[in-house]
């Protein structure tokens, strides 16, 4: 077995075909208002893909499995902001309670149902289709079916730049997302803590030798995960108001994109859900064939060409199995 | 000479088979709807557990196998008038032929990404009905020429549900069956044994799909005759997981059970007094399911064989 880094090395074809499609948005945002305004909707959106799709991703380089409760995680730590600021606790004061509380709730599934079963990939699997349905009812028990509405964190001014409008709604997501994004590599690359999680991720019979605890920091992880899912999912709010199929679909493409840029590297997810997000809003735009309900049949499409090709991923590096 | 062995579940096999040829004659309609809908259960998680359970291939989208099967019932009735009874038949192959053509590219993929890529079909599958909208009736559905009673498909349906129990018991006492299990327990020693490894994992994603797609024939056919975009969502898919880790992988005893439990919990939970309201529904099932995978890893059957192994000693 090869030995995994933490940051999947980039290939130069890749780095040119992004540099590449960096140019076209570039020309194309300047050429062409509806361009450019698609675009930033499509990082917008994207952002929020790539939010979760990291949180995907964290757990699977640990241990090589995909929590498919991940969206309906996010959409119940989404409840419960909605339920703090029901009580008069003011948006900002919500937003950091909810990730200490979605930490908390993170780690108390992986200690309870995640961990005795850790060995199998398909038991996981299942468990976590299992925690799926059970969040969803027990969200639409309490709260039921019908939309919610939060106050929206940043307004809803719009910007105007030449002929283009940007909604503030839009810019305040990229900002919140990426930041938490740095926060995280900051985290993983400079603290002890990060250090220990990396290397119980990728050596975990050798951390534990020189003394990290393992298993806590799967469990961190686990937790760290569902943080990133509480911004993802308050991240969503504003567009889909609340409801217990938010985040739903928003999995899915979180799944396109995790596997676009390789399901092992953390960088990849992020960078592979802003391209789906620009991707499926522009040919949206552009091409007649991709209606609406081909959204989501096309972001699979992506899932499966990647697969196909390049099961790898964009970011990711291919393993090698010796027999 | 020697007697051919009978293996111990057949007489319980056979029981189970004269009370359920004998129930319709005191149901109601509404409880043979309810016995219709285990039959179903039954067949798509038995294909599924000839995948899952025997080859060790995950599987998130039988309910796309499923759509197949019932819009070929869908589209052969409503477009060309034929036979209900026959479509079965042809169900079942075009839902082989798609299985094959599925199990050719996901040879490429293992655990995980297997999971993701069938998943990817369930989500995707429906969706082509609403845009081939003209042909295949959009969100409203596509209806096939005839309706059929509560009788007749209780009996199609369990006679199908038997006549494909045989069939997998079958194809997995014998050769295949063995060579399916080397593959799901150690694909460098099957093929070091002489297995190939794509034609038996080709062979099982064909026969898997086949028993979802006659599943789904009968799904429409219970449903007023519809076939839905709707009705073979995400969570059908789910369902029928959820039902084979019940049931338990690897085994065929537990599908029973497994089907009981995704076919009869609606019904349960809403007489419950306890949850009352339909979602409660969800979260018991959630909670089965969690509990079944920690506290039974193998399901209903691992939990007959204990007893089994208890008895005997």
């Amino acid at each position: 077995m090869g030995v995994r880094r933490f940051t999947g090395d980039l290939s130069l074809p890749v780095l040119a075909g992004l540099a590449a499609a960096c140019v076209f948005l570039v020309v194309g945002c300047l050429s062409s208002s509806i361009f450019a305004q698609q675009t930033v909707a499509g990082l917008a959106q994207g952002v929020i893909y790539g939010s979760l799709a990291l949180a995907l991703v964290l757990i699977y380089r640990a241990t090589e499995v995909i929590n498919f409760a991940q969206g309906e995680l996010a959409m119940a730590t989404t409840y419960i902001a909605y339920q703090l600021t029901q009580w008069g606790v003011s948006y900002w004061a919500a937003f950091f309670l909810t990730l200490a509380i979605a930490f908390v709730l993170g780690v108390a599934i992986q200690v309870t149902v995640i961990r005795p079963i850790q060995h199998s990939v398909i038991a996981v699997v299942i468990v976590t289709i299992g925690l799926f349905v059970l969040i969803d009812g027990l969200v639409t028990w309490k709260f039921g079916a019908d939309l919610k509405f939060m106050p929206a964190p940043f307004g809803n001014r719009v910007y105007h730049v030449g002929a283009v409008t940007f909604a503030r709604q839009d810019l305040g997501t990229l900002v919140v997302a990426i930041g938490s994004v740095v926060v995280l590599w900051l985290l993983f690359k400079y603290t002890k803590l990060g250090l220990a999680m990396r290397a119980a991720a990728l050596r975990p019979a050798a951390a534990s030798l020189v003394g990290v605890r393992v298993k806590a920091m799967l469990a961190i992880g686990w937790g760290l995960a569902a943080v990133l899912g509480a911004i993802a999912g308050l991240m969503t709010e504003p567009t889909t108001f609340l409801q217990p199929t938010m985040m739903q679909a928003v999995l899915l493409y979180a799944f396109a994109a995790a596997v676009l840029g390789g399901l092992e590297s953390p960088a990849g997810a992020v960078i592979g859900g802003l391209a789906l997000g620009v991707f499926l809003n522009l040919i949206g735009q552009y091409i007649g064939f991709a209606t609406s309900e081909l959204r989501l049949p096309i972001a699979f499409a992506v899932l499966l060409g990647v697969l196909l090709l390049k099961p790898s991923g964009l970011f990711g590096h291919r393993k090698v199995r010796r027999v | 000479m020697r007697l051919p062995r009978i293996p111990a579940g057949l007489p319980v096999a056979a029981l189970a088979g004269l009370v359920l040829a004998l129930l319709p004659f005191t149901m109601s309609g509404y409880h043979e709807a309810l016995a219709v809908q285990v039959a179903i259960f039954f067949i798509a998680i038995l294909g599924l557990n000839i995948l899952t359970g025997y080859t060790g291939q995950i599987s998130i989208g039988h309910g796309a196998f499923m759509a197949i099967g019932g819009y070929t019932t869908a589209v052969m009735s409503h477009y060309h008038h034929t036979n209900l009874i026959l479509t079965l038949p042809m169900a079942f192959a075009i839902a082989f032929v798609c299985g094959v053509l599925v199990g050719i590219p996901a040879l490429r993929f293992s655990g995980v990404y297997l999971a993701l890529a069938t998943f990817a079909l369930a989500v995707s599958v429906p969706q082509l009905s609403l845009k081939f909208s003209k042909f295949l009736g959009a969100r409203n559905g596509l209806q096939t020429s005839k309706s059929v009673s509560h009788d007749w498909l209780y009996g199609v349906s369990w006679s199908c549900a038997a006549i494909l129990f045989v069939l997998a018991w079958l194809v997995l006492r014998g050769r295949t069956g063995r060579a399916f299990r080397a593959v799901r327990d150690s694909e460098v020693a099957a093929v070091s044994t002489g297995i190939s490894l794509p034609i038996y994992k080709v062979l099982a994603f064909g026969i898997s799909a086949a028993f979802a797609g006659v599943a789904g024939s009968i799904f429409v056919l219970a449903t007023f005759g519809y076939a839905q975009p709707d009705e073979f969502g995400v969570i059908l898919s789910l369902e029928i997981l959820v039902g084979a880790a019940v049931a338990g992988l690897g085994s065929l005893w537990g599908v029973l059970a497994g089907a009981a439990f995704i076919g009869l919990l609606p019904f349960i939970s809403s007489s419950a007094p306890l949850i009352g309201s339909n979602h409660g529904e969800d979260v018991v099932r959630g909670l089965i399911v969690v509990a079944v995978m920690l506290l039974l890893p193998n399901g209903v059957a691992g939990l007959l064989a204990r007893l089994a192994r208890l008895r005997r000693v």
